[in-house]
């Protein structure tokens, strides 16, 4: 597989009232022909400034982007356009021509990339049945929902044949329901079409569906990048902890905490197979314990799954006998899974300290979500 | 009260006409041109585009300058130029350049506030389809800043009229100039009433046009 993109030491700095910004600080990556590749970072970290250097709406201010191998950084007037024409750009607040209706939308597109009046028409349309929206080329897009709307600026992205499709926060404006559209429709744009793929997100559960390979940000920099299972499942930064922390997150049930019995509160993280071993019940046969199973929790990235479970493991035998049992238990656990952390008391009420003494805070969810890093 | 009817019948008409000519060789003039200088303007200032803070800085003081003299005085200064270009200032030609250079720059800032309204955003999304400068600004600004432009001509209409008024007290026609001549020297209240019933009516009914228009283009 080759290189499709590379960012070569890709820095971008802005001026702003005499300050010097460093939204883009040296990052270097290489996208392959096919991929679908994921930024991620919380916002601030400078993934849309970097994604747009891509197709020089931003210009770096030093290194270089290379796309199949060229160096484009200092493309202008012509050479630059027709770059554009061959990246097609997903933005997150769609970014249509309001007071133009769809199929004036895409022939925008269609004209910019030098496609002949009489073919366009027929062009709009192919496009509009390639998002599912046939039928809407004569609407306006202020008739459209969201999803809708996104469909239209991704139809326009697709006019010219593009290789490489780049999203920012693509779909950060719409629901849940919406994104998994979006997403399938990318997906299947990726897949049948073969585009390649860069998408910018802060939404872990968009990175977790359809990224191949994942780079995570922050302050400018690529601090993470692997595939997205090894990254997810082992997060060595801790920015990227806490970015899957706050996804994977668990929820203990707020009124189930004042009632537990007496034992060990542990978090258990496993990935791959592992997920799927019946290991609860063996360390509860083998050390006999009792092993209470408070939240249970598989996401899978790509097809690979990643689980969390809290457990509180308790003595069944009286006194110190008993203690041991359960120390025994907790030794094999952490053996087993790639995740182990105890839950003190004092890391529950944390946890839970925000809701008691914050009043109105968490009171609808019944839940509350710990933070802790694996 | 004859007498009114009469000064009416015999004047209004040619009145009505110069003031219509005054005004609209104004707008038209005033909207090429002030699209024109707003466009640079506006491209010379969007980063997405020709950035050129000398050429914005130049134009816009030029704008500036213009726009800073009260109408009456840039008519005073005006009338010497006037005179070298078309020989008799105080005809309805005279005012109707006096007015187009009024116009001009009224209109530049108004076209590049329009301008300035269009979602940055949506310029992104027309840069990244790769189409040229032309196409993006005729077929995505344009568009956009569209009601904002037509409500912009109707103030700059509204406002000439106004002018023309004054243009009327220099002598060089039209119904502010009969307003002045018969309603205020000689007294015959009954003109400056209808005038004055005239010009409330004519900016409703021009107000209420461009209102519908803009509207047609809002979607």
């Amino acid at each position: 597989m080759a290189a499709i993109i590379t960012l070569d030491d890709v820095s971008v700095t802005f001026h702003e009232a005499g300050r010097a910004i460093e939204a883009v600080r040296h990052v270097s990556l290489e996208v392959e022909q096919g991929e679908i590749f994921g930024i991620v970072g919380f916002s601030g970290a400078g993934k849309s400034t970097l994604v747009r250097t891509i197709n020089l709406l931003e210009r770096p201010t030093s290194g270089r982007v290379l796309i199949d191998g060229r160096d484009i950084t200092g493309l202008k007037g012509g050479a630059l356009r027709d770059l554009r024409k061959s990246v097609g750009f997903v933005f997150q607040g769609f970014n249509l021509i309001g007071n133009a209706t769809v199929g004036a939308n895409i022939e925008f597109a269609l004209r910019a990339g030098g496609v002949p009046k009489a073919r366009r028409r027929e062009r709009t349309r192919e496009l509009l049945e390639l998002v599912g929206l046939a039928g809407k080329m004569d609407s306006y897009p202020s008739s459209l929902s969201g999803g809708q709307k996104q469909r239209v600026s991704i139809a326009r992205a697709l006019a010219n044949n593009p290789r490489i499709l780049l999203c920012d926060e693509a779909t950060s404006a719409l629901d849940l329901e919406t994104t998994e559209g979006i997403l399938a429709l990318l997906k299947r744009i990726n897949t049948e079409l073969g585009v390649t793929i860069v998408f910018i997100t802060h939404q872990l559960e968009v990175a977790q569906r359809v990224f191949d390979r994942v780079a995570v940000m922050e302050d400018g920099a690529i601090i993470e990048q692997g595939t997205t299972f090894d990254v997810f499942a082992e997060p060595r930064h801790g920015t990227t902890q806490a970015l899957v922390e706050r996804f994977l997150g668990v929820a203990i049930p707020e009124r189930l905490v004042p009632q537990l019995p007496a034992g060990r509160l542990v978090e258990l993280r496993y990935k791959g197979d592992h997920a799927f071993e019946p290991l609860i019940s063996a360390v509860s046969n083998r050390h006999g314990v009792a092993v209470n199973v408070l939240h249970g929790n598989v996401e899978y990235f790509g097809t690979q799954p990643i689980g969390t479970l809290v457990v509180l493991v308790s003595a069944i035998r009286e006194g110190q006998r008993g203690a041991r049992d359960v120390e025994a238990a907790l030794d094999e656990l952490r053996g087993k899974v790639f995740g182990f952390q105890e839950l003190t008391d004092a890391a529950v009420e944390d946890a839970l300290g925000a809701q008691y003494s914050g009043g109105a805070h968490g009171t609808g969810q019944g839940t509350t979500r710990r933070e802790v890093l694996v | 009260m004859s007498g009114t009817w009469e000064i009416l019948h015999d004047h209004l008409g040619k009145a009505l006409w110069d003031t219509c000519t005054m005004v609209g060789i104004a707008t038209v003039v005033g909207v090429v041109f002030g699209t024109a200088l707003a466009v640079v303007l506006y491209l010379t200032q969007a980063r997405l585009f020709t950035p050129n803070r000398l050429v914005n800085t130049i134009v816009g003081f030029a704008v500036n300058a213009i726009r800073s003299l009260p109408f009456l005085i840039l008519l005073v200064v005006l009338i010497p130029l006037i005179q070298l270009c078309i020989g008799d200032p105080y005809t309805p030609a005279g005012g109707a350049i006096a007015l187009s250079i009024a116009a001009i720059p009224f209109f530049a800032r108004i076209a590049e506030s329009a301008f300035a309204e269009v979602d940055p955003g949506l310029l992104e999304a027309a840069v990244s389809t790769g189409a040229p400068l032309r196409q993006i600004i005729s077929g995505a600004v344009f568009p956009q800043a569209l009601p904002s432009f037509i409500r912009g001509i109707v103030l700059t209409v509204i406002s000439l009229l106004g002018y023309s008024a004054m243009v009327g007290t220099i002598g060089a026609g039209g119904i502010g100039d009969l307003a002045i001549q018969y309603g205020y020297n000689r007294y015959e209240t009954g003109v400056l009433i209808a005038i004055v019933v005239l010009l409330v009516l004519l900016v409703q009914l021009i107000q209420w046009a461009g209102d519908r228009l803009a509207l047609r283009f809002t979607h």
